[in-house]
C-alpha cells in the first residue's frame, strides 16, 4: 500500500537542505561577536579576563537561603503570570524610594525572566513590521537582533567618547524619521559606562514628546553609578506613560544566573506584554522570585557595599589605562571602562586578539557593540584588585611594545 | 569624624587593609580617590594610636601537617575588689600559650584560647598554670577539632569564580 501511494505522487518533492527549514530572519542574524571571542579565550590558560559582563560577587547568602527555604516549604508551583503580588509590591516600593517613579503593582508591573525577556516582550508588543527603532550605540548586543526578529528596522545612533558616550539631542534629531516609533535607551551604559544626568535627559525627553515616540529604557545598571545618582527616564516630567522601564536583579544584587527582571509601564503596554509572556513562559521561576523578594527586603545594605567596591576598582582601571597610554573617558556607571586603543594603530579586533595571544589578557573588542565601538575595548572591572593590577601591568607592557616597535 | 575620633576615610582605609594588609598606599589612594600622602598619614596615625595593632598573617596550620592543638577554655573567676577582672586577665594573657582572651557575658567570665604542641601540653597548662591562679574557680576545656573559618576567612578551598570568561 505504501509503495503504491508513493508511486502515485507525480510531482517529486524538492528536498530541503536543513538550513532551508530555518526562518530566513533567524538565519540571517549574525552570531554575537562576543560568542566568537569567547571561543577564542576558552582555548587558553592563565588568562586574566576583563571580559566578564557580570558581578564578581556571589549572590548574598541570605538571598540564596531564601530560595532554599522556599523550596523546603514546597513553593514549587507557578505564580501568577505577572509575578507574585508581594514581589510586585516590593518592586514598586523600591522604584519609588530609589528613583522616584510610582507604579501600580496590579496593572503596571510584570516580572520577567531577566531584563532580557522584558526587552523582547516590549519590542514584540510594540513593533509593527517596518517601524524604525532608534538605538544609541555602542550598546548592549541584543537590541538590534530582537528588533529585526520582530520585523522592526533598527537605526543606530552613534555616540562618542568626546561626549562621554551620552546621547545628544542633535544626533537623535538627525536619526528621527516619520517611521520612527521606539527609542531604546541603556544608561548607565554597557559597554561604555556612560550615564545621563537630569540635564542631559531633558532635551531628549522633549524630542520624544515632539515626535510621539515610545521609549524602552533598559536601566539594569541603575544602581551602579558613581558620584551621581541615576535618573530614571520614566521619572522625567511627562515621560512615565511613554516609557517601558526595564530592569532586574542581576547587576545590583549579583543575581545574574537567577534570570529575574521586570518591566514597568503603561497598563495597556504591560497587558500586551503579559499576553506574550503568559503564552511563552507562563511566569518567572518561583524560587527566583522568592530570592528577589528577599534581596529587596533585606539586601539593600549589601548592595551598597558592592557598589562602593566597584567604585574603588573603577578608579584603579581608569588611572591604570591612562598611565599606560590609553585614552579613557571617565565611566560614571555600570562596571565597564571603555578605553580607546586608537593610539596603537590597531583595530579593536586586532588589539583584542593580540592582547590575548601576547599578554594573556581578555577584553571585548568594542566593535561588537555597534556604531562608535570600533577603536575601543570593553574592560569589565568586576574582578579582583589583584587581577586588575596584573592585567594593567600586562597591558602596559603590551602597549609599550606596540608603540615602540 | 564620628564620636571615636575615627573618620570615615580612616574606616575605609582600615577596611581595605583588613582585607589585604600588604596593599600599597599608592593603590589605596587610587581606590579612595585621595592623595597618597593622606593615606600614609592616616595609616601612621592609626598605627600610632594602636588602632592598627599589627600586620599579621592568617595561617592554615593544618595544611602544614602541624600537630598543634588548640583548645577553648571557659574560666570562672572571682573578680577583685576595685580592679574587677583586669589584673587576673593580665596574669593569664601574659602566658605565650594564650592566643586570645575575652571577657564574656553569661555563664562564665573569661574565654581563653590556648595553643600547644600536644594534648598533654594543653592539659598541663590548664592544671599547672591556669587552675592554680587563686581567683580561678573553675575551668572547662574544649578542644578544637577543625577550623573552618577564622577572622572572617574561610579555610576550605573552593573555586571562587564560576563565571564564564567572556559574557555580554
Amino acid at each position: 500500500m505504501v509503495n503504491e501511494a508513493s508511486q502515485q505522487s507525480s510531482v517529486p518533492v524538492q528536498k530541503r537542505q536543513m538550513a532551508d527549514y530555518l526562518n530566513p530572519e533567524v538565519r540571517n542574524i549574525k552570531p554575537s561577536g562576543i560568542r566568537r571571542f569567547f571561543d577564542l579565550v576558552s582555548t587558553r590558560k592563565d588568562v586574566i579576563t576583563l571580559g566578564v559582563g557580570e558581578p564578581d560577587f556571589v549572590t548574598p547568602w541570605h538571598v540564596r537561603e531564601a530560595a532554599v527555604m522556599s523550596l523546603e516549604r514546597g513553593k514549587t508551583q507557578y505564580t501568577s503570570n505577572a509575578g507574585m503580588p508581594e514581589l510586585r509590591d516590593a518592586i514598586c516600593n523600591y522604584l519609588d524610594n530609589s528613583f522616584q517613579v510610582q507604579y501600580d503593582a496590579d496593572k503596571e508591573v510584570i516580572v520577567t525572566i531577566g531584563g532580557s525577556e522584558a526587552i523582547d516582550l516590549a519590542l514584540r508588543a510594540l513593533i509593527t513590521p517596518g517601524d524604525e527603532i532608534l538605538i544609541p550605540e555602542p550598546c548592549y548586543i541584543s537590541y538590534s537582533p530582537i528588533t529585526t526578529l520582530s520585523g522592526g528596522v533598527s537605526v543606530g545612533i552613534e555616540t562618542y567618547a568626546k561626549d562621554q558616550f551620552k546621547l545628544t539631542a542633535e544626533s537623535l534629531k538627525k536619526a528621527i524619521t516619520p517611521r520612527s516609533k521606539i527609542l531604546i535607551l541603556c544608561y548607565p551604559s554597557n559597554p561604555t559606562g556612560g550615564i545621563m544626568t537630569y540635564e542631559d535627559w531633558l532635551p531628549i525627553a522633549k524630542l520624544v514628546e515632539e515626535n510621539d515616540l515610545i521609549v524602552i529604557s533598559d536601566e539594569i545598571y541603575a544602581e551602579l553609578t558613581y558620584g551621581t545618582k541615576h535618573v530614571s527616564f520614566a521619572s522625567l516630567p511627562g515621560m512615565k506613560d511613554r516609557t517601558v522601564l526595564v530592569s532586574g536583579f542581576a547587576k545590583a544584587f549579583a543575581m545574574t544566573g537567577w534570570r529575574l527582571g521586570y518591566a514597568c509601564g503603561h497598563p495597556d503596554i504591560i497587558a500586551a506584554m503579559l499576553k506574550i509572556h503568559q503564552y511563552t513562559v507562563m511566569c518567572a521561576p518561583t524560587m527566583a522570585q522568592y530570592a528577589a523578594l528577599e534581596a529587596l527586603t533585606n539586601g539593600l545594605e549589601e548592595k551598597d557595599r558592592m557598589i562602593e567596591s566597584y567604585n574603588q576598582r573603577r578608579r584603579i582601571v581608569v588611572q591604570g589605562f591612562r598611565e599606560i597610554g590609553l585614552e579613557c573617558h571617565e565611566p560614571q556607571g555600570a562596571f565597564y571602562a571603555f578605553p580607546s586603543i586608537q593610539s596603537t594603530g590597531l583595530t579593536s579586533e586586532e588589539f583584542a586578539q593580540r592582547l590575548l595571544e601576547e599578554a594573556n589578557v581578555a577584553a571585548v573588542p568594542g566593535d561588537v557593540f555597534g556604531l562608535g565601538g570600533e577603536g575601543h575595548l570593553r574592560c569589565s572591572y568586576a574582578t579582583s584588585v589583584a587581577n586588575l593590577s596584573e592585567a594593567i601591568e600586562r597591558m602596559g607592557q603590551f602597549v609599550y611594545k606596540l608603540k615602540n616597535s | 569624624m564620628n564620636m571615636t575620633g575615627i573618620s570615615d576615610f580612616q574606616l575605609k582605609v582600615l577596611a581595605l587593609l583588613q582585607e589585604d594588609a600588604r596593599m600599597k598606599p599608592e593603590l589605596i589612594a587610587t581606590m579612595l580617590d585621595v592623595a597618597v600622602e593622606e593615606v600614609k598619614e592616616a595609616i601612621a596615625a592609626l598605627e600610632q594610636n594602636n588602632v592598627i595593632v599589627k600586620y599579621a598573617t592568617i595561617v592554615n596550620w593544618s595544611k602544614m601537617h602541624d600537630e598543634k592543638v588548640t583548645a577553648l577554655i571557659e574560666v570562672q573567676i572571682t573578680p577583685e575588689r576595685g580592679r574587677g577582672f583586669d589584673r587576673i586577665a593580665e596574669q593569664i594573657y601574659l602566658y605565650p600559650e594564650v592566643q586570645s582572651l575575652y571577657l564574656m557575658s553569661g555563664a562564665y567570665d573569661l574565654q581563653v584560647e590556648i595553643e600547644g604542641r600536644s594534648l598533654k601540653e594543653v592539659a598541663s597548662f590548664v592544671s599547672n598554670k591556669l587552675s592554680t591562679i587563686e581567683a580561678v574557680l573553675s575551668t572547662k576545656t574544649y578542644f578544637i577539632l577543625k577550623k573552618y573559618k577564622q577572622d572572617g576567612i574561610i579555610f576550605e578551598e573552593h573555586e571562587s569564580d564560576h563565571r564564564m570568561m567572556v559574557s555580554p
